[in-house]
């Protein structure tokens, strides 16, 4: 096992943009009419308006604008997979195939802001309703904080003892540098009037039907609490962890040592795959191969993403599957793998196997709902709490977003959204005919 | 040898630049303006070692010679990448002994005879003090004498500079004294900041001034710092105004060299073209409109002498590739061109036309004719986002081909044949101008 300090992942993926630069970017955009990167955020801010704001030297005001409808904006300018959002949308994409770089201006308004310390809103007066939000990640808090600015009185339940959910603990270090997470929960906090319970288990601590008894509306931002079972033999042998878990353990041991194999493999085609084999390889490790089953083209990490892990010297193979575990004194010592190809979406081995060695095996094959959300009594669908458009489940009462709602998408920007949409349903809901939302 | 090895390219007739400004000879048409790059010999002796035509000398006063404050003397404004776009100064004439500019001068001329060196000169009124200093400034052998009625800022307080520039008397007055007490061709240097600017450059042919040199300065406030609510530069708190040059002044500075060279009484006066002169364009499009030569300051301020190279090389490939042989065979080839909004034919009809291969989709023309002008572009069309011109609302008022990022993006077409579909009238290929039309009351038809 091969260990270095995890200094080495703290070092910020791109470093933020100073006051001449942003004013340069910023120059760059068109401020087009009805803008196409508008149409492309899932949450839909006003790109053109906020980077205006910031060649205009008012990035307080820009970071309003951001916020009024993304209040994880400073999170998403981070995370967000830009290149296939907004600025895959950005005329200049079109004009010279390099567009104005929204994520980085975000943040550089974003961080502006947030380094006041000054929130930009304040509560509307207490409507006397009570919600439960379960959840403290993007969606969980995005809700929570649109239902405490329409006056509702919030209590957010979490399992984990630190609140943000996938930000805090399933999101690559080097995007999120300076225990940001926890910097951006507080900020999203300092509205007020929003009450927060760690270490309380929905299911085990807390019950749903209890919820509804003691609150006007609950909203489910659970995500997804299990992670899918690769099915091979002998995957309780030592060298082998689920990558998220991985990726937790990173995050939260700041202080101490990170140990990783020296061939290490990481079986997936999404965004966790590459945050957990990019990290593995600036953790020290002498080869990192990210193995994927369909073609690169159908991987789930962004085009930026596999350039980042490719850069990071990470091996991409694809069109290969797990056969079978080699186990050697209780640890993983090789992997085989089928070769196989696609036809019409449809996949199958194609006879041929190989063996690599590895020492260190990261499964990021996905996640699914905890099994004791799935028994809530909440109609699924695909193994997703089944929503409507405002984010509601066949239970009236109950509200889901993110991850663990059928139109969830695993991406923290649209956990935001569908946080935010649900409180606006429960706004509506609670305040009947009397319901103006700000 | 390379040109062994290319034969054609003795062929190649390289364009002359060589200038004559009132029988003053320079390698080049471009002379550095009279401002703070030509104060000092060392200055000059560095602007001629990298190839400039000529110099007018910073303006010369008496002694004893004037200060200047003692901080910030210039004020800009910026792009967002902090290209300078305009320049705003509030220093005043040379702050230098008289003797000490005459002595330099002199050695200047001797050790660079094919090179023009005009001196800048502002003295009070009277009649004794223009014949003493154009005597003396004679006595150096310097080429000519340019009379520096423009800078509004500083001097013009004390009835100098601006001062005299507002007011044609006092133009045709002093300019005849030069003329009176010197050999030396006499040019007069205008002030933009007057509402006419035919009126002082027709006293100054009437004082006998062989030619003028224009823009000046425009009186400006460049920016205020609003933390602590003082005009910038700040002197102590506080600002006065300056003057404003650079890339911003030239569209007024052309259009003022241009109504000079349009005037029926001033047509023949030769110009020396001044105002934001930055590229080989700017000082061909100045010439085109009727300068003789052009005089160049802010751009060397800004990016020092060597752009000499690229104004040279650049006027001469474009006269080459434009088949223009000498300076002359171009100067004052738009003049006829400038006319009064009167004369413009109202019978020509163009129409916006997208290229819908070139276009982004950034809808500012759209939003721009909707909201501001004509109504006369979509945002869709059967539901997609697409920009396509609305041939019945459009005036082809170019509009949208300035707010297009895209060049050649959207281009006006002339209609020549057919109906204009915004009028229902048949295209009327006579010209036809407004002062024969039925809507003008003073209609001669």
């Amino acid at each position: 096992m091969q260990s270095k300090s995890i200094e080495t992942l703290s070092t910020d993926l791109h470093a933020p943009l100073s006051k001449h630069e942003a004013y340069v970017e910023s120059d760059r955009c068109y401020f087009c009419h009805d803008a196409p990167c508008i149409t492309a955020c899932p949450t839909g801010i006003d790109i053109p308006l906020f980077i205006r704001q910031i060649n205009t030297d008012n990035p307080h005001g820009s970071a309003k604008t951001i916020f009024d409808e993304n209040i994880f904006g400073g999170m998403c300018a981070r995370v967000c997979p830009t290149e296939t959002l907004c600025e895959q949308a950005c005329v200049r994409t079109t004009a010279e195939d390099r567009p104005v770089k929204i994520g980085e201006l975000q943040r550089y308004a974003t961080d502006a802001l947030m380094k006041t310390g000054m929130h930009p809103y304040t509560a509307a007066s207490s409507s006397g309703k009570r919600v439960a939000v379960i959840g403290a990640g993007p969606a969980g808090l995005s809700c929570a904080h649109r239902l405490a600015l329409n006056g509702h009185a919030v209590t957010v339940f979490d399992a984990l003892p630190k609140p943000g959910g996938l930000n805090e603990y399933g999101i690559a270090a080097y995007k999120t540098v300076d225990n940001f997470a926890q910097r951006e929960v507080e900020y999203i906090l300092s509205i007020g009037g929003i009450d927060v319970m760690y270490g309380q288990s929905l299911g085990k601590d807390l019950s749903l039907s209890s919820l509804k008894q003691d609150y006007d509306a609950v909203f489910l931002g659970v995500g997804l609490g299990a992670v899918n079972e690769s099915g091979l033999d002998g995957a309780d042998a030592k060298g082998i962890e689920d990558a998220v878990e991985f990726i937790a353990r990173l995050r939260q041991s700041p202080e101490s040592s990170i140990q990783v194999g020296r061939n290490v493999i990481v079986i997936g085609g999404g965004m966790t795959a590459i945050d957990a084999a990019v990290q593995s390889k600036v953790l020290g490790a002498e080869n990192v191969t990210v193995v994927y089953r369909r073609s690169q083209e159908n991987m789930n990490a962004s085009d930026f993403e596999q350039a980042l892990a490719q850069t990071n010297g990470v091996l991409l193979k694809t069109q290969m599957q797990p056969k079978q575990l080699h186990v050697e004194n209780g640890a993983i010592s090789a992997l085989e793998f089928d070769y196989t190809h696609s036809e019409g979406g449809a996949l199958s081995t194609t006879g041929e196997t190989t063996t690599m060695q590895c020492d260190h095996l990261l499964m990021a094959i996905g996640q699914t709902l905890a099994q004791q959300v799935s028994e809530f009594g909440l109609t699924l669908k695909s193994n997703r709490i089944d929503v409507d458009e405002n984010q509601r489940t066949s239970d009236s009462k109950i509200w889901a977003g993110g991850d663990c709602a059928s139109n969830g998408e695993d991406l923290t920007v649209a956990a935001v959204q569908a946080g935010k949409l649900a409180a606006e349903s429960i706004h509506k809901a609670l305040a009947g005919s009397n319901a103006t939302s700000r | 040898m390379l040109q062994a090895d290319n034969p054609e390219r003795e062929n190649i007739v390289m364009s002359d630049l060589t200038s004559n400004f009132l029988g003053i000879h320079s390698p080049n048409p471009f002379w550095l303006a009279s401002a703070p790059p030509t104060d000092k010999e060392v200055n000059v002796v560095r602007a001629f070692e990298a190839g400039w035509g000529g110099v007018v000398w910073k303006t010369l006063g008496e002694d004893p010679h004037i200060v200047n404050v003692n901080g910030p003397r210039y004020g800009a404004v910026y792009s967002s990448d902090r290209k300078l776009i305009g320049l705003n100064n509030i220093e005043l004439i040379t702050d230098r002994p008289l003797q000490t500019n005459l002595d330099e001068i002199k050695r200047v001329k001797r050790d660079w005879p094919d090179r023009a060196v005009v001196v800048s000169l502002m003295v009070p009124c009277e009649e004794s003090n223009w014949k003493n200093i154009v005597s003396k400034v004679e006595d150096t052998g310097a080429d000519g004498i340019e009379l520096n009625f423009g800078c509004p800022h500083g001097m013009s307080e004390r009835g100098m500079g601006s001062a005299v520039g507002q007011v044609p008397e006092y133009i045709e007055m002093v300019t005849a004294w030069c003329k009176q007490y010197s050999k030396m061709p006499v040019i007069v240097k205008l002030t933009p900041n007057i509402t006419d600017i035919r009126f002082p450059a027709r006293a100054a042919q009437a004082g006998g001034a062989d030619a003028v040199s224009l823009i000046n300065t425009v009186s400006s406030i460049v920016s205020v710092n609003l933390d602590t609510m003082s005009p910038e530069p700040s002197i102590d708190g506080w600002g006065s105004h300056g003057g404003y040059c650079g890339p911003a002044v030239k569209p007024i500075a052309m259009n003022m060299v241009a109504e000079i060279a349009r005037d029926t009484q001033t047509a023949n006066l030769p110009i020396s073209g001044i105002g934001g002169i930055t590229t080989w364009r700017d000082a061909a499009e100045f010439m085109s409109l009727g300068a003789g030569n052009v005089q160049v300051c802010t751009a060397a301020m800004t990016y020092g002498f060597k752009i000499i190279d690229e104004l040279t090389s650049g006027l001469s490939n474009w006269m080459q590739s434009a088949g223009y042989h000498r300076l002359d065979d171009f100067v004052g080839r738009a003049t006829p061109n400038v006319k009064d909004w009167q004369n413009l034919n109202l019978n020509y009809i163009a129409k916006a036309k997208i290229n819908q291969d070139a276009c982004i989709s950034c809808g500012r023309c759209h939003i721009v004719c909707e909201d501001t002008s004509h109504q006369a572009i979509t945002s869709t069309v059967n539901g997609e986002r697409r920009f396509e011109v609305i041939d019945e609302e459009c005036v082809g008022c170019n509009l949208c081909v300035s707010v297009c990022p895209i060049e050649d993006c959207i281009t006006m077409e002339q209609q020549t044949s057919g109906v204009d579909a915004r009028t229902g009238k048949p295209i009327n290929p006579d010209y036809e101008n407004w002062t024969t039309h039925p809507n003008n009351p003073a209609s001669a038809s």
